[in-house]
């Protein structure tokens, strides 16, 4: 069962890629999405076996890399963790790829595009089934360049590419950090196994290292590079900047890739090393505040945005930021839970967003919306929902799941939880702003797109609509059907081994009982969020512009995402760029060149430039030259006084 | 592992009976140059299933010489001497796997004195496994060098318009190395009174005697390989070849650097190895870092390839002298993936050149556009340049840079940031020259691959790819020779620190 679970995706992607000519679009995009469906309906079933029957499974594919004592192989780890990723996966999978056969409808290369799909679920279950460090190194990059391929999927368009290429760089400077974390983990373990890294762990507690110059605690060193991994991965603060950016790529690729999986790949790896992460405290510290960081900066940026995906893009960086302080405060299942729940609702906005854009022909910017609650009744009730769910309204996904981070948040008690709290609380306002101004500008107030767009909008069809629905149901239930074996009652059976906590650790009981204010903070700003929301767009649609004036700066600041990309611009691309150019006129034309062969060769063309005159082939003349010395070589050794011993 | 007949050297010599063949076709007609191309193309093919042979009957539990064969030579003090272990077995196949699709990709890219070529690259195949299977250091020196000759030829006839300066280039900087390791090889005779690779493995060279032979080696190995600073001579070489020059060129040419430090530098030179290993780590960072810096910088296709050759020879070499399990297994391992990776990549740029006549890269984009199937061709190989897991090029690069954190975690950090530049500068060439749209007017007709390009590319794809999934059959072969080589190095660096000690006493 699991085989097919990770290797119908393979094959269906196979099949649309190498044969998409051959047997059609329709043919394509039919085999994938059946396949996903299959692999996703059998995840559903994996997960009951293992979340409540208990059947862990380690499946050994074939040998990979043997070198000596590093030994790896091909290998599936099914545990309640992987099994939660493996829902999660297959089933936002399945449904976007539903949703794309009509979203896609127009389009030339449906079955490269179904193909990439499928290869990415791939990857990505790759990523999730590892039991070892190389493989998951391996999903880890395989989902990179399937987002790479994804965000560059209309390559005639020059934005597309280059916001391709960033992703790949921006994760690419992540992995250098995982890259060395695994190295590091071999030197010190000998090996990059799993269960051998983890059963050694509590052994290597207070050990140094040296590393570059620095005698480092080993543990904390080994996490903090591995989680450099993560954060470019999950678009955390500084290495962020690739995230709103890959919104280029097609919608349902931002709903799969950007919100509900390839992101959440930075989560999902910090809790499956808990067994390392928890004995570090310094590493567990840096995870919280950058996360809380994180949630609160890309909530500001995303309150001015006017692009409705990049406003989306940006609250699935706050909401990654929530998940990681809830594991940074040791509240793994939480973050994991939040990770679940945040699969289904963001994944409903941004294909929600995406049926917007295509009754509206591709219109992005909010700012020429409005008003289309009447025209695209359906899709308006998802968005809400969605909305709804991730503003954290009572008794949706969002509720229990981002609710139990702050809850977390609180109650461990340390000087960065208390500032991931105050962050986090005060995200949730901006998150409910934003979320709300998204809905007014967008389905309220007036129409302010041209008249003949408008007059030919029309709710997407039911192959859009109906993953939609899904999606709602889940963004709905998802809370709170899981919310006992997630983190409450059941979470002891549920959980089992797959996270590590240390007996000291009790958070997930704590966070159950806290103050009735702490309870109450993330509803009461929702509810702020929403009034100012209303207010802003709804009731003085003048007041954002007035406000916007007033504090032009500020706004500016925000608007221009606290200039990251012209930071990062004129510190790392174009210097790279310069030096690079410089060192090989200057390295390797003028000062290696000029002093060695072209200044001796100066000389040699004025000598042989008699010879050259004599014979136009003067090439043989060196091979001429060479045989003398061989001859002369092979003279030597005949009559040389050693040759006769 | 012995067969009852001399199979290396009738893999070493069999070209040279196909160019004789070639030879021996009169005539300069259509029918003559036809010919001169099917007996080049099946004696490299012949060869290549021959060489398989040699695979298929390999003894990978022993590190021992095999399929030996001896015969005096020279008055006795010189031997005709060949046999293959796991280090250079693979780098035999490697080549006679890559001469039939050298062979093809020049099928109607070389339009002027066919048969000369061909016999040219016949000749060269010849030189070439000979480097890899010689077990006498004269034999090791002639073909080593000899293979020079045809390459020259190769780069001044047939090749581009700089072509006398990129020549001039490669004599000038091969010569100085040559004529050094000449000299090493003339105080090794004096030392040992042989030329016997494996009467000189196993002789201990004084110590004080090893740094001089040591850096008269490296001279020669470092221009082959090339490391950096004596590595302009490649980009040049490479842009003025003729497609298939460039792919013996990256693919085999330069791996005998490679091969040279591990056949002699390191075994026969353990403790200068040992002291002058962190001179080899600087020149590797280096050159990882400068030539990617570098390579992010250029116009030209085959000049970006080339620079980022030097940065993947920087791995090797850094792994090499690692002395761990893994960074040599994965020093070789770079070389053979990137034997076949920078092959395919060559072959990829000549695909365009024979369409076009350039290889400005603002002369392309856009190319996906007419060109699928290239374009997937091209991306499998840009993405094995840049170290993706799953192709063959992160395998090397992994054990390398494993095997280089476990001796130095300065070399490793720095050597690691190698993955993100490649990616820069691989991705940007692939959008420039695949990407966008095509709106050139002079690229509206150009056509995608042609069934015989079709040929020369699918192996090299899967082999990428298999390699990447499962290197295994590759690192079993070279396991046992590595692990003997660790052995006798680690042996000899034991017995050096007891003499110390003892004359301390």
């Amino acid at each position: 069962m699991y085989y097919a679970i990770v290797f119908l995706p393979l094959a269906g992607a196979l099949i649309a890629g190498f044969f998409g000519r051959l047997i059609g679009a329709r043919a394509s995009e039919v085999i994938t999405s059946a396949f996903l469906v299959l692999a996703a309906v059998l995840s559903w079933l994996a997960f009951f076996q293992v979340g409540l029957g208990g059947q862990d499974a380690r499946i050994e594919i074939f040998r990979w890399v043997t070198s000596g004592e590093l030994q790896v192989s091909w290998a599936l780890r099914i545990d309640t963790l992987t099994a939660v990723m493996l829902v999660v996966v297959n089933s936002i999978s399945s449904l976007v790829h539903i949703y794309s056969i009509g979203y896609m409808s127009h389009d030339p290369h449906r079955p490269r595009f179904f193909a990439y799909l499928s290869l990415f679920t791939f990857a990505m279950l790759m990523l999730v089934t590892s039991d070892n460090f190389l493989q998951m190194f391996f999903g880890w990059e395989g989902v990179g360049l399937m987002s790479y391929l994804l965000i560059g999927f209309w390559y005639q368009k020059p934005e597309a590419n280059a916001a391709a290429i960033k992703a790949f760089v921006v994760n690419r400077v992540g992995d250098f950090g995982f890259a060395l974390g695994i190295f590091a983990i071999f030197y010190i373990f000998g090996a990059i196994q799993f269960d051998t890294v983890f059963a050694a762990a509590p052994d290597q507690v207070g050990k140094t290292f040296k590393f570059l110059n620095w005698e480092v605690d080993v543990l904390t060193a080994i996490c903090l590079l591995l989680f450099m991994g993560a954060m470019g991965k999950s678009a955390q603060f500084l290495l962020h900047t690739w995230l709103p950016d890959a919104m280029e790529g097609p919608t349902p690729v931002s709903a799969l890739i950007h919100a509900a999986t390839m992101v959440t790949a930075g989560v999902f790896m910090v809790a499956r090393l808990s067994p390392l992460f928890e004995f570090s405290p310094t590493a567990l510290g840096v995870v919280t505040f950058v996360g809380a960081t994180t949630a609160f900066f890309a909530a500001t940026v995303g309150l001015v945005q006017n692009d409705i995906k990049r406003v989306v893009a940006y609250s699935t960086c706050s909401q990654l930021g929530y998940m990681f302080v809830a594991i940074g405060v040791g509240a793994y299942a939480a973050g994991i839970f939040h990770l679940f729940t945040h699969a289904f609702f963001k994944a409903l906005l941004f294909l929600g967003s995406g049926s917007v854009i295509h009754a509206l022909h591709d219109e992005q910017d909010m700012r020429h919306m409005g008003g289309l609650r009447k025209v695209l009744p359906y899709t308006w009730i998802a968005m809400l929902v969605g909305t709804l769910a991730l503003t954290g309204f009572p008794f949706l996904a969002g509720y229990y799941s981002k609710d139990a981070i702050i809850e977390a948040a609180f109650v461990a008690q340390s000087g960065v939880s208390s500032y991931a709290f105050v962050l986090t609380v005060f995200a949730a306002l901006l998150t409910s702003f934003y979320s709300w101004r998204l809905m007014f500008m967008t389905f309220h107030g007036k129409n302010r797109s041209e008249p003949e767009v408008f007059k030919k909008a029309h709710e997407s069809p039911l192959i859009i609509l109906i993953p939609l629905a899904l999606l709602v149901v889940g963004s709905i239930c998802a809370g709170f059907l899981f919310k006992d074996m997630f983190i409450d009652k059941g979470y002891e059976a549920f959980w089992r081994t797959s996270l590590f906590t240390l007996p000291s650790n009790n958070i997930i009981h704590d966070l159950h009982d806290v103050p009735d204010m702490v309870k109450f903070s993330p509803a009461i700003m929702m509810a702020t969020g929403f009034l100012v929301a209303l207010l802003f767009y709804k009731i003085t649609p003048a007041a954002p512009a007035n406000l916007a004036d007033a504090f032009r700066p500020i706004y500016l600041f925000l608007l221009n995402k606290w200039y990251f990309d012209e930071l990062y611009d004129a510190i790392f691309t174009k210097p790279a760029m310069r030096i690079g150019r410089f060192l090989w006129k200057k390295g390797d034309g003028a000062t290696i060149d000029g002093l060695g062969p072209d200044g001796v060769a100066t000389r040699v063309l004025d000598v042989t430039r008699g010879m050259i005159r004599l014979q136009s082939g003067y090439v043989y003349h060196y091979a001429f030259a060479m045989l003398i010395g061989v001859a002369l070589l092979a003279t030597y050794f005949m009559f040389a006084p050693g040759a006769s011993q | 592992m012995t067969i009852g007949w001399p199979i290396l050297s009738a893999v070493i010599f069999l070209p040279l009976l196909g160019a004789a063949f070639i030879l021996a076709i009169r005539g300069e007609d259509e029918i003559a140059i036809r010919n001169a191309r099917y007996v080049a193309l099946w004696t490299t093919l012949i060869t290549f299933l021959l060489s398989l042979v040699i695979w298929i009957e390999f003894d990978q539990t022993t590190h021992v010489f095999q399929f030996e064969e001896k015969r005096a030579w020279l008055g006795g003090a010189i031997n005709y001497r060949v046999g293959v272990d796991g280090i250079s077995m693979l780098f035999v196949i490697l080549t006679t796997f890559l001469m039939p699709l050298c062979v093809l990709a020049s099928w109607t890219a070389v339009q002027s004195r066919v048969k000369e070529y061909m016999v040219a690259f016949l000749v060269l195949e010849t030189l070439m496994v000979g480097v890899f299977c010689a077990l006498d250091l004269v034999v090791f020196y002639l073909f080593f060098e000899g293979g020079l000759i045809p390459m020259f030829l190769i780069i001044g006839v047939w090749g581009g318009q700089r072509r006398v300066y990129a020549s001039f280039k490669f004599f000038l900087y091969t010569l100085l190395g040559s004529v050094l390791m000449l000299l090493a090889i003339m105080a090794m005779y004096w030392e040992v009174g042989t030329t016997d690779i494996p009467t000189l493995l196993a002789y201990k060279f004084p110590a004080e005697m090893q740094p001089w032979l040591w850096f008269a080696f490296l001279a020669s190995f470092a221009v082959k390989m090339p490391m950096w600073p004596v590595h302009t001579w490649l980009p040049d070489a490479h842009v003025e070849a003729p497609t298939a020059g460039s792919v013996v060129l990256a693919a085999v040419l330069l791996k005998m650097g490679g091969y040279g430090f591990l056949r002699f530098s390191i075994p026969m030179f353990p403790l200068a190895s040992e002291q002058f290993a962190p001179l080899i780590f600087l020149l590797s960072v280096v050159a990882i870092i400068y030539t990617s810096l570098v390579a992010l910088a250029q116009e030209d296709v085959k000049k970006l390839i080339a620079y980022s050759s030097v940065a993947h020879m920087g791995f090797v070499t850094m792994g090499l002298f690692t002395l761990t399990t893994q960074g040599l297994e994965g020093g070789i391992f770079q070389m053979l993936s990137h034997g076949i990776v920078s092959a395919a990549l060559f072959l990829c740029v000549g695909v365009i050149y024979d369409r076009m006549h350039t290889r400005q890269i603002d002369a392309y984009g856009g190319l996906v556009n007419r060109m699928p199937l290239y374009a997937f061709c091209f991306m499998v190989f840009t993405m094995a340049n840049v170290g993706l897991p799953g192709t063959s090029g992160f395998v090397g690069e992994f054990l390398t840079l494993v095997g280089a954190f476990r001796v130095n975690t300065w070399v490793a950090f720095f050597a690691t940031t190698g993955v993100i530049l490649s990616a820069a500068y691989a991705l940007w060439l692939y959008r420039r020259v695949i990407f966008g749209r095509l709106e050139k007017p002079e690229l509206k007709g150009i056509t995608d691959l042609e069934p015989r390009e079709v040929l020369v590319m699918a192996p090299l794809v899967v082999l990428t790819i298999l390699f990447g999934f499962y290197p295994a059959p590759l690192l079993d072969v070279m396991a046992v020779s590595v692990q003997n080589l660790i052995k006798n190095y680690e042996a000899a660096l034991a017995a050096a620190q007891q003499a110390t000690f003892a004359m301390a006493r």
